[in-house]
C-alpha cells in the first residue's frame, strides 16, 4: 500500500449521550480516493467530520481515541485547528458557496491567508478554477454572484474554493447527492482528476458512485467500521455477511 | 362533455365508498376568522392614514393664501402681552426677552430681509399665513412675537446633527453588540445580553432624557469643557441609547438569519471565528443592518423627550456638536399645548407635525421594501 496519510486509533464518538462511532481503527493512503458506503445515520458524516475537527463546533461532542494525520495526532492540545482545518479541506454536502461573487468566494481563502496581491489573487482564482473543470463556464462573469449559478456549478465553486487554499487532503460528504446526473458525472470525473494531487475521502450513499471513482471502500454500520479494503474486493468478493448484503441490496 | 358526465356519477355515487370532493361546503368559522381578521388589518391602516390627514389638513392653511379675518385678530390680541418662547425656564417676566430663538450667533443683515418680507406682507393686509409661508425656509424659529417669524431651517438642521450623532454614536455599539452576541456569546451568556438589551428598548424616554439631564450632562461636559451643558452632543449621545436596543436587535436578527452553512464553509477553509464573524457573516447581513440603522434613524428622528430635556432647545443653525439644538419634534412638544387653536403658530406646529410623519415613513418604507428584497437576493441568489 502507498504512503498512510490518515490513521485513526480506537475512535469513538458520543454525541451528549448518543454513541456515533464505535471503536473506528482505520489507515487511508494519500493520494488515492478512498469511499466511506453504509446506510443513512451509520457514522459517516460524523466521522469524516472528526478528521478537520469541525465536530468540535457542537456541543455536547465526546471524542476518545487518536486521529493521525501525518502521524500527528489532530486532537494534541497543541494542534492549531485553524491551520489543520487548512490541511484538511472539505466540500459540504449541500453546495454553500458565500453571499459574495465568483471571484470572491474562491479568493476568500488565500485573502484570510494574508494573500492580497490582486495578481498573485487572479492567478490563484483561476487555476483553482480550472481544476474544479469550472473556470469556461464562469471565466466570463467572475463578478456575478455565485448563488445565481446553477446548483452543479455552485457545488464545483465550493470544490474550487476548497482548492484554492491549497489543502492536502480533501474530504467530501455526499458532494453529488442533490444534483442531477449530469452534474453527478462531472464531478466524478474532476474527482478522479484531484487524486493525482490530493487525498480524498468521499462519503456517498450511492454505490455505483463508490465503485466508479474509488480505489478503497469502507463500510460503515450502526457506527462500526464493519469492513475496509480495495474498492474491487468489497464489491466483487466482501468477506463480511453484513457487507455482502448492503451491496447487493437486501438491506439499506 | 363526456368527462363530466362521468364525474357527475362518480359524485352521485357515495354509496361506492369513494369520498366525494366535488359538493363545495361552506366553512363559517373559516369565514368569519378571514373577515374578522381583515376588517382589523384594514381599521388599524385606515386608522393610521387618517391620522396623517387630520395631521396635515391641519396645516393646510399656511398655503392658503385667504384667511378669515376674525383668526387674525385673536392671534394679534395674543400676541400683544407676550413672547415668551425659549426662555420660560429662565426670566419669565423680563421685558427685554424677545425674539430671542436664533439670534445667537445671527448676522444683521439676516434679520433685515427678513423683517423687511414681514413688512410686506403685514401690509397685505394682516396675513399671517403669508408671513408663515415667506418665513417658513428661513432659521428664525420666533412663533410668538409681535413679527412672527416661522423658520424651520434651523430646527431642521437640529434635527439632522442630532440625528447623526446618536445614529454615530449607536450604530457601532449595537452592531459589534449584535455581532459578539450571534457570532461569539455562548448560549448562556446570549439568554442574558439579548434580553437585557431588548429590555431597554422599552425603557421610557422621560427616564433615559432625566438621566441624559442630571448626569450625563454633567459628566460629559467634565470631559471635553465645553461651554453650554446642553447640546446637541449629550442630546444626540441621550438619544443613542434609546436607539440601541432597535439597531441590536434587527442587527441581531439578519446576523442570526445568515446561514449556518456559511460559517461551516469559511471555518471548514480555515478562517478563523473573528474572520468569518467580518468577513462572512457581517457582509451577508448588511441588508437587514441597513434596515436596522435606519429605524433606529427613525426612532431618533421622532424622539421628542429626551430632546426637550437633553438638548438645550435653543433653534440654532451652527454644525458645532456642542451647541444647543432644537429639534422638530420638542418644538411640537414644547409648544403645541400653550399654542392658540386654529392660529397660524398652530398652523405651522401640523406642519411640522407632517413633515416628520412622512420623514418617518419614507424612512421605514425603504427599510422595509428595498432592504427585503436585497436580503432575500443576498441570501437565496435570484
Ligand atoms: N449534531 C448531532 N447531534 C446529535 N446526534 C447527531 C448529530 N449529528 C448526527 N447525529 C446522530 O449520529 C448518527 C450518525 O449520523 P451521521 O454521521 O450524520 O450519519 P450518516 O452521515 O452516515 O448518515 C445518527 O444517528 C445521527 O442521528
Ligand atoms: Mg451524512
Amino acid at each position: 500500500m502507498a504512503i498512510e496519510k490518515i490513521h485513526t486509533e480506537n475512535l469513538f464518538l458520543h454525541y451528549s449521550s448518543k454513541m456515533a462511532l464505535n471503536n473506528i481503527s482505520i489507515s487511508i493512503p494519500e493520494k488515492k480516493i478512498t469511499a466511506f458506503i453504509g446506510p443513512s445515520g451509520c457514522g459517516k458524516s460524523t466521522f469524516l467530520r472528526s478528521l478537520n475537527r469541525m465536530n468540535d463546533l457542537i456541543d455536547g461532542v465526546k471524542i476518545e481515541g487518536k486521529i493521525f494525520i501525518d502521524h500527528i495526532n489532530i486532537y494534541d492540545k497543541n494542534i492549531d485547528v485553524v491551520t489543520l482545518r487548512k490541511k484538511v479541506g472539505m466540500v459540504f454536502q449541500k453546495s454553500n458557496p458565500f453571499a459574495k461573487s465568483i471571484f470572491e468566494n474562491v479568493a476568500y481563502g488565500p485573502r484570510i491567508n494574508g494573500i492580497n496581491d490582486k495578481k498573485h489573487l487572479d492567478e490563484i482564482v483561476e487555476t483553482a478554477l480550472i481544476n474544479a473543470a469550472i473556470w469556461d463556464e464562469v471565466k466570463d462573469r467572475l463578478g456575478d454572484s455565485a448563488l445565481a449559478l446553477s446548483g452543479g456549478q455552485q457545488q464545483r465553486l465550493c470544490i474550487a474554493r476548497t482548492l484554492a487554499v491549497n489543502p492536502e487532503i480533501v474530504l467530501m460528504d455526499e458532494p453529488a447527492s442533490a444534483l442531477d446526473p449530469l452534474s453527478t458525472s462531472k464531478i466524478e470525473e474532476l474527482i478522479v482528476e484531484l487524486k493525482e494531487k490530493y487525498t480524498i475521502v468521499i462519503v456517498t450513499h450511492n454505490m455505483q458512485q463508490a465503485a466508479r471513482i474509488s480505489d478503497l471502500t469502507a463500510f460503515f454500520y450502526l457506527g462500526e467500521l464493519i469492513e475496509f479494503d480495495k474498492t474491487k474486493k468489497i464489491f466483487t468478493n466482501p468477506e463480511k455477511k453484513q457487507t455482502e448484503d448492503y451491496i447487493t441490496g437486501r438491506f439499506g | 362533455m363526456t368527462k363530466k358526465t362521468k364525474k357527475g356519477k362518480i359524485s352521485t355515487q357515495s354509496e361506492s365508498g369513494l369520498i366525494d370532493i366535488t359538493r363545495k361546503k361552506f366553512r363559517w368559522s373559516d369565514y368569519l376568522a378571514e373577515k374578522v381578521i381583515k376588517g382589523t388589518a384594514f381599521l388599524s391602516i385606515t386608522i393610521i392614514v387618517l391620522i396623517f390627514v387630520f395631521v396635515f389638513r391641519e396645516s393646510v392653511p399656511i398655503f392658503s393664501t385667504a384667511k378669515a379675518p376674525a383668526q387674525t385678530e385673536i392671534h394679534s390680541d395674543a400676541n400683544q402681552q407676550q413672547e415668551t418662547y425659549g426662555e420660560v425656564t429662565d426670566q419669565p417676566a423680563a421685558p427685554e426677552v424677545q425674539e430671542t430663538y436664533g439670534e445667537v450667533t445671527d448676522s444683521s443683515e439676516h434679520a433685515e430681509t427678513t423683517d423687511e418680507s414681514y413688512t410686506v406682507s403685514a401690509g397685505s393686509g394682516h396675513d399671517d399665513n403669508q408671513t408663515a409661508l415667506k418665513t417658513l425656509l428661513t432659521k428664525d424659529w420666533v412663533p410668538v412675537s409681535e413679527k412672527p417669524r416661522y423658520g424651520i431651517l434651523a430646527l431642521l438642521v437640529g434635527t439632522f446633527k442630532i440625528t447623526f450623532i446618536s445614529i454615530l454614536f449607536a450604530a457601532p455599539l449595537a452592531i459589534l453588540a449584535a455581532l459578539y452576541t450571534a457570532s461569539f456569546a455562548s448560549r448562556r451568556v446570549k439568554e442574558i445580553i439579548k434580553p437585557t438589551i431588548e429590555l431597554l428598548a422599552g425603557f421610557p424616554s422621560v427616564v433615559i432624557g432625566f438621566f441624559a439631564l442630571m448626569v450625563l450632562a454633567t459628566f460629559l461636559q467634565d470631559v471635553f469643557h465645553y461651554d453650554t451643558r446642553l447640546n446637541s452632543f449629550v442630546g444626540g449621545i441621550a438619544m443613542g441609547i434609546a436607539a440601541i436596543p432597535i439597531i441590536f436587535t434587527i442587527t441581531e436578527d439578519a446576523l442570526t438569519a445568515v446561514p449556518k452553512s456559511f460559517y461551516e464553509a469559511s471555518l471548514a477553509l480555515g478562517a478563523s471565528k473573528w474572520q468569518t464573524a467580518f468577513f462572512v457573516i457581517l457582509p451577508a447581513a448588511t441588508p437587514g443592518i441597513f434596515a436596522a440603522v435606519l429605524l433606529g434613524i427613525g426612532r431618533v428622528f421622532g424622539e421628542t423627550m429626551i430632546a426637550l430635556m437633553a438638548t438645550g432647545n435653543a433653534a440654532q443653525m451652527g454644525l458645532n456638536p456642542f451647541e444647543s439644538v432644537r429639534t422638530l419634534a420638542a418644538t411640537i412638544g414644547a409648544e403645541m399645548a400653550e399654542v392658540v387653536f386654529g392660529d397660524t403658530h398652530y398652523n405651522v406646529l401640523f406642519l411640522i407635525g407632517s413633515l416628520l410623519f412622512i420623514f418617518t415613513f419614507v424612512i421605514n418604507a425603504i427599510a422595509e421594501f428595498y432592504v427585503k428584497g436585497k436580503l432575500m437576493k443576498r441570501i437565496q441568489g435570484k
